[in-house]
């Protein structure tokens, strides 16, 4: 900038600072200031009560041996690894349902959409109680023929029932998949058609990459989000679930900061999961520029 | 499109849509039921009462399903509920015998009738403890009391006669408030007498009896009946609902408020505003959005412990009088479609900049305010980690933590409750959105497309 600034640019600028001084004074105290403690308390042995002391990489190190801290990632992985795309295929395919020439196509968007807006205490609410031992869910499957699992008891059936459940609130998603297919030219399937493509290959190569940056934006939200599932699995199970199977990242970072009181080693949690968003993030980033299309590049 | 291929995609959009909205179904029609419904096998989708007409008189009574091939005729046994009551003052009273079961053949019976010796307290009548409780009642003299209050702090007080008052239990939980007495007596066969009372009822009701009847098929009949007075007890199931419900709403008018005037000032300042420096400054904002709430959590709860803000509602409201980011985001994306011109020539009439902010694009802004306004209000509505966090005593707790409390504490008996306390949390949010659907759609698009 340099002081060569008019007496105009310098008003702007008292003008300007003035109107965000909120967001200035905000960040400052419950952004900046809370960064900069919590990646200090990460090197400190701290339980609120006392003044934190400086231990180095200890809480880092600890880590590494902590196999309850490798089960809690293994188990938000998994949880990642499937309601993601799992997610993200069935608001596809809603989407493009919603998108054709239908009947009554704002009940069925509403009737898609509803569930996604529930509060998620109240969600976890209606799981538990639809798949409580012989609930509704059973019923529908004994009905079907088939034997139920223990949805919330047995260890290996929890995370299943975790993303089954997420799942139910893809109604934003759909949203943002319908609003971007919208978008899309008419002629680019007219001529399609005449070229004689089947459905399918449309999909694959006339929606998919037209709609690639909505496709990108909901991965890199559903990774930051999926990483941070803590409600509904608190809620559901009450606690880390049997053999810790529920136990995801977030609950285990809560668990040690609030109720054991490692607040350092919660902080040092909490910057992990930072640098391994930041670094998904990061590698979606990287991929999305191969094979997201953006409007108008030509 | 073929018209076959029409049909299977309403074919499949239909079932889907009908497993979407299925839970939340059986959320509402569990809320409606009597618990005996509500674990039936096969699941019943309509909340109903079998009730038995008999000699001009019906009674609901308890029938888990119809016999198959049962005619008019053919006996059903049901479950009926009833009480033996005796008249104290004109009242009639719930007894129960403290020889056995029933009346039997004795000519006379040994009973006991249950009841709360109240005070009057500051204009409440709060169960009290006195010596001699009935002595106290006739006495013309002050008498010292214990009573016990609201939040369970018990304390002594001196009261005069007319303000002390019994009243005799009527329910389980009459039965269970604090400083219950009961008064045996030996009363003649005959005052007692014997009143059927709704098969639904025998829950809460003191002193029931139950039997099972053999009666006619022919008088039994199924009504649907929706049990909606499921949703007061499940407010007084969980105690504190009026609590958790001004918490909630305290915290939604403040943050609305709040989030509502800084996001637009500071969005302003973002777009209407050219000053040097301000779109590396916007950046930094955008950044903040990437950073996890975890890795915040500690800093901010020992810094709000430094304020003495633990156990209040603040750590939930003021960081919103400070502008978060996404709406800062999204209002900017809205101020910057408004023209330039607009600002200029007022400003070139000598307009402040705060007057244009409030007269020319805050009226301007109404819908982007309305989604940032809207979202803002169902954050706090559903926030769970926060007060979570931050809330420690239970007369201060949201709805979303309160619903948590009452499943954890009473979860797997009471799912007609729960189920109805549930859908007082979520129903509020689902009216408000076919209020607002359109603003619903548009932010959800307004979130996504300019990203």
């Amino acid at each position: 900038m340099g002081g060569a600034m008019t007496r105009g640019e310098r008003q702007n600028l008292v003008k300007g600072l003035a109107f965000i001084s909120p967001w200035i004074i905000g960040f400052a105290v419950f952004g900046l200031y809370p960064i900069l403690a919590s990646l200090y308390y990460s090197f400190c042995d701290y339980d609120v009560l006392n003044k934190p002391a400086f231990i180095g990489t200890l809480n880092y190190q600890d880590m590494v041996h902590d196999s309850v801290f490798w089960k809690s990632m293994y188990n938000t992985a998994y949880f990642a690894l499937f309601s993601i795309p799992l997610g993200m295929a069935l608001a596809l395919i809603i989407a493009v349902g919603l998108n054709q020439k239908i009947m009554a196509r704002s009940v069925f968007r509403t009737a898609y959409f509803l569930p996604s807006i529930v509060p998620l205490v109240g969600v976890s609410m209606i799981w538990i109680w639809l798949f409580n031992g012989g609930g509704l869910v059973d019923h529908g499957l004994s009905w079907l023929g088939l034997p139920s699992p223990g949805w919330l008891t047995d260890e290996h059936w929890v995370k299943p029932t975790l993303v089954l459940s997420g799942v139910w609130q893809v109604g934003g998603t759909i949203v943002l998949f319908l609003a971007a297919l919208q978008d899309v030219p008419k002629s680019l399937y007219e001529s399609a058609q005449i070229d004689g493509a089947s459905a399918p290959v449309q999909l694959r190569h006339i929606t998919i990459p037209m709609i690639s940056p909505v496709i990108y934006f909901n991965l890199v939200m559903g990774i930051i989000g999926s990483l941070q599932e803590f409600v509904r699995p608190f809620v559901m199970l009450g606690g880390p679930g049997p053999n810790r199977s529920a136990l995801f990242y977030a609950i285990n970072l809560y668990q040690n900061a609030f109720q054991y009181l490692n607040m350092g080693y919660a902080c040092a949690m909490a910057w992990v999961l930072f640098v391994v968003i930041i670094l998904l993030t990061w590698g979606v980033t990287v991929l999305s520029r191969k094979h997201v299309h953006y409007g108008g590049e030509g | 499109m073929r018209w076959t291929s029409k049909l299977l995609i309403h074919a499949v959009l239909l079932f889907g849509a009908l497993v979407f909205i299925v839970p939340m179904l059986w959320m509402l029609v569990t809320a409606l039921k009597p618990i005996d419904q509500a674990m039936t096998s096969p699941p019943s989708w309509t909340p109903h009462r079998w009730v038995l007409t008999e000699g001009g008189e019906t009674l609901t009574v308890g029938l888990d399903k119809m016999p198959n091939d049962t005619t008019p005729d053919s006996l059903v046994s049901v479950g009926c509920a009833y009480r033996w009551l005796i008249e104290i003052q004109g009242e009639p009273v719930p007894v129960r015998f403290t020889d056995g079961d029933g009346p039997g053949e004795a000519a006379t019976l040994n009973i006991a009738v249950d009841y709360h010796i109240q005070a009057q307290i500051d204009g409440d009548w709060l169960p009290a403890k006195v010596q001699d409780p009935l002595a106290a009642l006739a006495a013309q003299d002050p008498v010292s009391v214990v009573v016990i209050d609201a939040d369970g702090y018990t304390y002594r007080k001196t009261v005069k006669p007319d303000q002390l008052r019994r009243t005799f239990d009527q329910s389980k939980q009459d039965l269970r408030a604090s400083f219950g007495q009961s008064q045996a007596m030996a009363v003649p066969a005959g005052s007692l007498a014997r009143s059927p009372i709704d098969w639904d009822d025998r829950l809460e009701l003191a002193h029931v009896q139950v039997e099972q009847r053999q009666v006619r098929a022919g008088a039994l009949s199924k009504h649907i009946a929706l049990r909606w007075d499921n949703f007061p007890k499940a407010v007084s199931a969980m105690e504190r609902f009026p609590d958790y419900l001004r918490n909630t709403l305290v915290l939604c008018v403040l943050t609305v408020i709040g989030t509502v005037i800084s996001s637009t000032l500071v969005a302003y300042g973002f777009s209407r505003i050219d000053w040097p420096g301000r779109d590396k400054m916007f950046l930094v904002v955008l950044a903040t959005m990437m950073i996890p709430f975890p890795v915040v959590m500690v800093p901010l709860f020992s810094m709000f412990k430094e304020f003495g803000w633990i156990g209040t509602l603040k750590p939930l409201w003021v960081p919103t009088f400070f502008a978060g980011a996404f709406n800062v985001f999204l209002l900017r994306q809205f101020f910057r479609t408004i023209p330039k011109d607009l600002s200029e020539s007022a400003r070139i009439d000598g307009c402040s900049e705060i007057r244009i902010f409030w007269q020319i694009i805050l009226p301007l802004a109404k819908p982007a305010i309305t989604v940032v306004a809207l979202f803002q209000f169902m954050g706090t509505w559903n926030d769970f980690l926060g007060p979570l966090i931050y809330l420690t005593d239970q007369k201060d707790f949201t709805l979303a933590l309160g619903l948590q409390f009452f499943q954890s504490q009473h979860g797997g008996t009471q799912w007609h409750y729960l189920m109805a306390a549930s859908a007082l949390v979520v129903l509020p949010i689902i009216v408000l959105f076919f209020f607002a659907q359109r603003t619903f759609i548009e932010g959800i698009s307004m979130t996504g497309l300019k990203a």
